[in-house]
């Protein structure tokens, strides 16, 4: 109990060392791009594909097709997260995949060292974020257009609308309440995301890919700072509980 | 293949399914031409460059480390070598590995349906008094991140001699989704049709055999769907066994094979062998419950 007490008296203390630490501030700046690859990018780019399949190649070549590369893209989704991040930590290795590639098309110049590089190694962990998520909004977004009225569409059709019409006309209002619930629950997942960046750079290089869970896991189990990690892992759940609460209760009252 | 994209809107969205090319609509230009087999194929690319990391963890599985060296990352393996995959599997100790994983994820499952179950139907079904309170703090519970709870957990099952033990892992997870689960049931559940449950309480059913023999059967497609999202999820939980299951023996899956991820940098055809020993056993029970898969998310996310 002892432990606890020492805590106690050191609370403000770490809070305050919190915010003149550079390694804080880098963390949260790498969450902005987390949440672009993990909310922003593959809710644009599920939207376009939900309508896509379901729009047009669902339409004209039959629903097999859309099943079947709903299936492929939503893959990623099941595998266990620590292994995808083992997956891609090879592939994007010094000799892994990525560089095999360049290399046999001609273009050893462009082979990296992905994840080694600090400036690149924040883009690598973003893209293969986006390649993980992307399944989540196609599926929600699919099955919500189920809701759209075909009429609708033949209606639209007929009055001369373009296929980016209907999109941007109909398609895109009617998900709205699936793009809101994509949004909430990806970016609360990016702040707390934590498994791939273990998984993938440990933070690194520098704390060039570091994210305040993982920041927070570093002090508890690796440095036994335990007052500096509370502080760290307090300041997460206080942010991801303001933001669910604010998101949540929008929903609510949207939904009447 | 075709017939499930039909049944995932909620109940009262539901619309006569859309047939494809049926025949009298085709007026607004559902006609296959050169373009849509190009917009077809485009997307077939696009699906299979996305799919291109499991194909490349394929052949290298099966590679021996001097074809690798001479041949590179793309090429079919010369021969197809079983060696690297049987080499890794005992030296990660897969089987036991595997054992814990499925003997975890079943207790999840079991632990976090039942509990669902009972509060659900208490909150749901009974009505009980404070019942908004009791749901926001469910809702509470499932927003909450692990990265702040892992510490004091880790802690407490130090204290409690839960540490480093499948047991207390299990219950842990287990109430952990039991959250999610009353917050989807009960909001099932307070759409259950109430004539049903009247009608047996005057035929003189008691709480029991109304929730065994009514409600329990007819919920039993989403507690299907349930169980599978749990198993999932389980399955590939991190943080927690990374913290609180240290030990070789207790290990599970993911885990252990993240554990390669050091051992292995400079052996490529170990690693891509240990990536597909964690893939495997996701894809088998993808293509298995697939249709629940999707349906479950879908029920998750939207209410």
């Amino acid at each position: 109990m002892a432990g606890g007490r020492r805590a106690h008296l050191d609370r403000l203390d770490n809070y305050t060392r919190l915010f003149s630490d550079a390694d804080f501030w880098a963390s949260f700046r790498n969450i902005a791009f987390v949440i672009v690859g993990i909310a922003v990018v593959p809710t644009l780019l599920g939207l376009f594909l939900a309508a896509l399949l379901f729009d047009y190649i669902g339409k004209k070549h039959g629903d097999g097709f859309v099943s079947l590369f709903r299936s492929g893209l939503y893959l990623p989704q099941v595998i266990p997260v620590a292994v995808t991040g083992l997956m891609w930590g090879w592939i994007l290795a010094p000799e892994g995949a990525v560089n095999s590639v360049l290399e046999t098309i001609g273009l050893n110049s462009l082979a990296q060292n992905w994840l080694g590089d600090p400036d690149l190694a924040l883009w690598m962990v973003l893209a293969v974020l986006v390649w993980m998520q992307l399944g989540y909004p196609l599926v929600l977004f699919l099955s919500g257009l189920q809701r759209i009225d075909p009429e609708l569409y033949e209606a639209a059709s007929l009055d001369g609308a373009t296929w980016w019409q209907r999109f941007t006309r109909i398609t895109v209002p009617i998900l709205r309440p699936e793009v809101y619930v994509v949004l909430v629950t990806t970016t609360i997942a990016g702040l707390k995301v934590f498994a791939q960046i273990f998984v993938l750079t440990g933070g690194g290089p520098g704390n060039s890919t570091l994210v305040p869970a993982y920041f927070a896991y570093q002090n508890f189990f690796e440095r036994a700072d335990v007052g500096y990690g509370s502080a760290i892992s307090s300041t997460i759940t206080l942010l991801v509980l303001i933001i669910a609460g604010t998101m949540l209760t929008r929903q609510a009252r949207e939904d009447g | 293949m075709t017939t499930h994209t039909t049944s995932t809107a909620p109940p009262g969205h539901r619309r006569k399914p859309v047939k494809a090319g049926a025949g009298k609509a085709n007026a607004t230009g559902n006609r296959r031409t050169p373009g849509s087999y190009a917009v077809l194929a485009a997307v077939a690319v696009f699906v299979l460059a996305f799919l291109a990391p499991f194909i490349v963890i394929l052949l290298n599985s099966f590679k021996t480390s001097a074809d690798f060296r001479t041949n590179g990352s793309l090429s079919l393996p010369a021969q197809w070598n079983w060696s690297i995959i049987a080499e890794v599997w005992e030296r990660v100790g897969f089987t036991q590995k595997l054992l814990n994983s499925i003997q975890i994820s079943l207790g999840v499952v079991l632990i976090a349906v039942l509990l669902a179950l009972f509060n659900a139907y208490a909150i749901g079904i009974g009505r009980i008094r404070w019942r908004t309170p009791f749901l926001i703090f469910f809702l509470g519970v499932n927003v909450l991140p692990q990265e702040g709870l892992v510490y004091p957990i880790y802690y407490l099952f130090k204290e409690m001699g839960l540490y480093d033990g499948k047991l207390g892992y299990t219950i842990l997870v287990g109430i952990t989704y039991s959250a999610f689960g009353t917050y989807l049931l009960s909001s099932v559940f307070a759409g259950f049709p109430r004539e049903l449950i009247e009608a047996a309480s005057m035929d003189g059913a008691g709480r029991w055999t109304i929730l065994w023999r009514i409600v329990l059967p007819m919920s039993w497609p989403t507690l299907s769907v349930m169980c599978v999202f749990f198993f999932v999820w389980s399955w590939n939980e991190f943080l927690y066994p990374l913290v609180l299951l240290i030990s070789n023996d207790n290990q599970t899956v993911p885990l252990g094979l993240s554990v390669m991820q050091g051992q292995y940098t400079s052996d490529p055809t170990a690693m891509s062998a240990a990536a597909l020993l964690g893939i495997v056993p996701m894809v088998v029970f993808f293509l298995v419950f697939q249709r629940s898969l999707t349906r479950g998310m879908t029920a998750g996310a939207v209410k």
